[in-house]
């Protein structure tokens, strides 16, 4: 049977080129991987081989014609025998054209969902308000710290293929001593020293996922995480969906996350609005010691990467934990800290500092604010922040990181598009300055976001 | 102090044997007064002091011409003072003051001069030994006969980019000495605990660069090997490893509770290997140098390492606009 010789692709961009030369004539017999004609790109001139057997019948297209679209049939390759006018059979298709198609589920959306896609949005309407424990449950005071450490120990102690790794987290007991205690508890096997090495053991952790592992990778901080970050966002965020599905990567990345204090520009970076820039990752940043706990312990069940970015000032201090058996905060869940009328402010991790304070100095001018606790930064919990802004008709984010791209930016967003007709003012983002962090103790205090700014943006969107 | 063996005698001049002395009690007096200030709150964050190890950048000093350039990590007080920084900018600069060389912007971890060829100051462990292979390829490139001393912690050779550098380093025959400044120790964590090569510097051979160790408490030792490295490098048949077999007599950082090496092990080190001490003894029992006259040295020191101090106590802080300068060139 007869086959077509379509014009090739001989680039991913290529759509058209031009047929240069022939180096074979009518009646010639060709064998597949034969040089049959030259084909010139905009980028190079290429060699054209035959992929099939048989005898030139046609060529369709005479040497030095340009502009010839990409799969236009060229030539007509007869079997022994045949004529040349032998009607050609479907040819198969050269490599690297498929055709676009529409993706599939992309009809019938339904009307009123969000113009906008949700970061890895809980589904719409499910907003859950549940309390994270139930009425009356008795509580205790615990550093940050140690509800990080307890949410480790009781995960390991629950599953024999949870264990942690990083520099420092054994014998030294730990660089900040979240894992204090936990290579007595846990031996060697369990609570890995490693090298001074982050791209490599974080690429070994992904590894032992792929296995069938739960690895929690402790960065000493967030900034030497850098070294690892293709591991985490190529290989950590994307292999479940290259696999189809198949392979998945429960692990957790951890560790303190933006400015400590003096520490420079090189050790004092939020990494919030970076990972929660990826597909595939879950990121988590909490404030509390109840949220600390709660959410590793969430984090560590996960069966995705997850992102968890603890914070070096808040590891001392005490909050109210919850004393269950099984204590676990779902992700995607905001808490509201203080509900208010007059304003919306939108938090998380460290900043939550500053919102809560200037919540209670507002308090003291007569303005009545809703602190919000995003808790998870993928998946966000717009709901939450919709209907408080829908209520207060004013918002205002506080953050540490940089401005540009920032969580805020990102709040702000979703805010004008879902909630426009509410608004009275436009959101304002409270955010690190646009400057790597310095070390002098006066620039580095103004480089931070403070009380005193969160305040008055409240006030300004509050027209007071 | 009795442990001590006694040194050997070297051929080393008077004049040379002062220098040494000099430079290394300028650094160890420079890290004590830093210790100093920074229990006194007058310096923040991260402070890694050099004390016990001076002997490696002041012996190198020694094998380089003017032009050379260094680069290492955030334990780099002394080899700013090495170079011929000045110990005010140094210590203004661990204050946070505008009298610092980078303004009070940069910190304990983040200086540089570009006058006198020091391109920092780096707080990425192992980062700066690529960065170091550059400032070589830049000096090739531009075909002068400068080389750079990329310095490295036992800690840092662990990194993968320490070898991409030493691939290509090799590969384009870079004027560069990789400096491994063995502590012993990355923070906690032990040689022993980190690698099961038996040494550091034989790693270069797997990219057929050529090295040795060095008692990296004798200056001496450090100069002589430095020159051979040097030498190799400016004819071009760089690269070069050395490493120092040398000992950090403090903290990892000031925060350091240090519960992972006996105080037994610290004072046997100082005791038995101090490169100071080692100097000291060659000079006195050389019959070169009078104890009054190092007395005379340490006084000198002291009124340097005071000056420093009260500059960097006196400067200002920084303008606040100074926040949003140096972004951008
Ligand atoms: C990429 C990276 N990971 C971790 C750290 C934290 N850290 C700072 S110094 C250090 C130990 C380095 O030891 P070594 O290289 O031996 O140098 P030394 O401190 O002994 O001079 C560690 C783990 C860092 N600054 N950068
Ligand atoms: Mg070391």
């Amino acid at each position: 049977m007869a086959t077509e010789v379509l014009m090739p692709a001989l680039s991913p961009t290529m759509e058209e080129g031009t047929l240069a030369k022939w180096l074979v004539k009518e009646g010639d017999a060709v064998k597949s991987g034969q040089i049959i004609a030259e084909i010139e790109t905009d980028k190079a001139t290429m060699e054209f081989e035959a992929v099939d057997e048989g005898t030139i019948g046609k060529l369709l297209i005479a040497e030095g014609t340009a502009g010839v679209k990409v799969n236009t049939p060229i030539a007509v390759l007869v079997e022994e025998g045949e004529s040349a006018d032998a009607t050609p059979a479907p040819a198969a298709q050269p490599q690297g054209e498929k055709q676009p198609q529409p993706a599939e589920g992309s009809e019938g959306k339904a009307v009123d969902e969000p113009l906008v896609s949700s970061p890895g949005a809980p589904v719409p309407g499910k907003r859950d308000r549940s309390p994270d424990w139930p009425e009356g449950t008795q509580m205790k005071t615990m550093t940050v710290r140690e509800a990080l450490r307890e949410a480790m120990a009781e995960e390991m102690r629950a599953d024999k293929t949870v264990f942690l790794m990083g520099e420092e987290v054994g014998e030294y007991q730990g660089a900040y001593k979240i894992s204090q205690g936990l290579l007595d508890e846990f031996g060697a096997k369990r609570v890995v020293d490693t090298p001074i090495t982050e791209h490599g053991f974080a690429g070994m952790a992904v590894g032992a996922a792929f296995a069938g592992l739960r690895p929690i990778v402790e960065f000493m901080t967030f900034n030497f995480a850098m070294q690892a970050i293709d591991q985490i966002i190529n290989s950590a965020a994307k292999t479940l969906y290259m696999s189809g599905g198949q392979m998945g990567c429960p692990i957790v990345f951890r560790g303190p996350n933006g400015a400590a204090a003096r520490v420079g520009a090189q050790h004092s970076q939020d990494y919030a609005a970076w990972y929660a820039q990826i597909p595939g990752l879950k990121v988590v940043m909490p404030y509390s010691a109840a949220d600390a706990k709660g959410l590793l312990k969430t984090a560590i069940r996960d069966p995705n990467p997850v992102i968890f970015l603890e914070n070096e000032i808040l590891y001392g201090r005490s909050f109210e934990v919850p004393v269950l058996e099984d204590f676990a905060i779902p992700f995607g869940k905001a808490r509201i800290w203080r509900e208010g009328s007059d304003l919306t402010i939108v938090s998380f991790g460290i900043g939550m500092t500053y919102a809560l304070e200037a919540a209670d100095k507002l308090a003291a001018e007569g303005i009545s604010a809703e602190v919000i606790d995003l808790r998870t930064l993928r998946p966000i919990d717009y709901d939450t922040v919709i209907a408080s802004v829908k209520k207060t008709n004013r918002c205002i984010t506080v953050e540490e990181g940089w401005p540009v791209g920032s969580i805020g930016n990102h709040i702000a967003a979703t805010i004008m598009q879902q909630a426009f007709d509410w608004l009275d003012a436009p959101v304002l983002n409270l955010t690190g300055k646009d400057v790597p962090m310095p070390y002098a103790a006066n620039l580095e205090k103004h480089a931070l976001v403070t009380t005193a700014e969160v305040v008055e943006a409240a006030k300004s969107v509050c027209y007071r | 102090m009795a442990t001590r063996k006694s040194p050997e005698q070297s051929n080393a001049s008077r004049e040379e044997l002062l220098h040494y002395y000099r430079e290394m009690l300028l650094i160890r007096r420079f890290e004590e007064k830093a210790g100093q200030l920074y229990g006194m709150g007058l310096i923040g964050g991260f402070c890694h002091l050099y004390i016990g190890q001076e002997a490696v950048v002041v012996g190198l000093e020694a094998a380089a011409k003017e032009g050379d350039k260094r680069i290492t990590s955030y334990r780099d007080h002394g080899h700013m003072l090495a170079c011929g920084m000045d110990a005010k900018g140094v210590m203004a600069e661990l204050t946070g003051r505008e009298g610092g060389y980078s303004k009070g912007k940069g910190g304990s971890m983040h200086m540089f001069s570009k006058e006198k060829h020091f391109y920092g100051g780096h707080g990425i462990v192992g980062a700066q030994v690529p960065l170091g292979a550059g400032l070589a390829f830049a000096d090739r490139y531009l075909g002068n006969d400068n080389v750079t001393f990329a310095y490295f912690g036992d800690g840092a050779a662990n990194q993968g980019q320490v070898y991409e550098a030493y691939n290509m380093a090799k590969l384009w025959s870079l004027p560069v000495i990789f400096v491994i400044e063995n502590n012993q120790y990355a923070m906690g964590t032990s040689v022993k605990r980190s690698t099961k090569s038996p040494s550091l510097w034989e790693r270069g051979a797997a990219y057929g660069i050529k090295g040795e160790a060095v008692d990296g408490m004798d200056v001496l030792a450090v100069k002589a090997a430095g020159e051979k490295a040097v030498a190799a490098c400016r004819a071009g048949q760089g690269p070069y490893i050395l490493e120092m077999m040398t000992y950090r007599y403090r903290g990892h950082s000031m925060s350091d509770p240090a519960k992972y090496r006996t105080r037994e092990e610290v004072q046997r080190m100082r005791d038995e290997k101090d490169a100071i001490e080692h100097v000291r003894d060659l000079l006195i029992q050389g019959n070169l140098a009078t104890d009054d006259d190092l007395k005379a040295i340490d006084k000198d020191i002291k009124a340097v390492v005071n000056e420093a101090a009260d500059f960097a106590k006196e400067s200002p802080e920084p303008a606040l606009e100074e926040l949003w300068t140096d972004i951008y060139a």
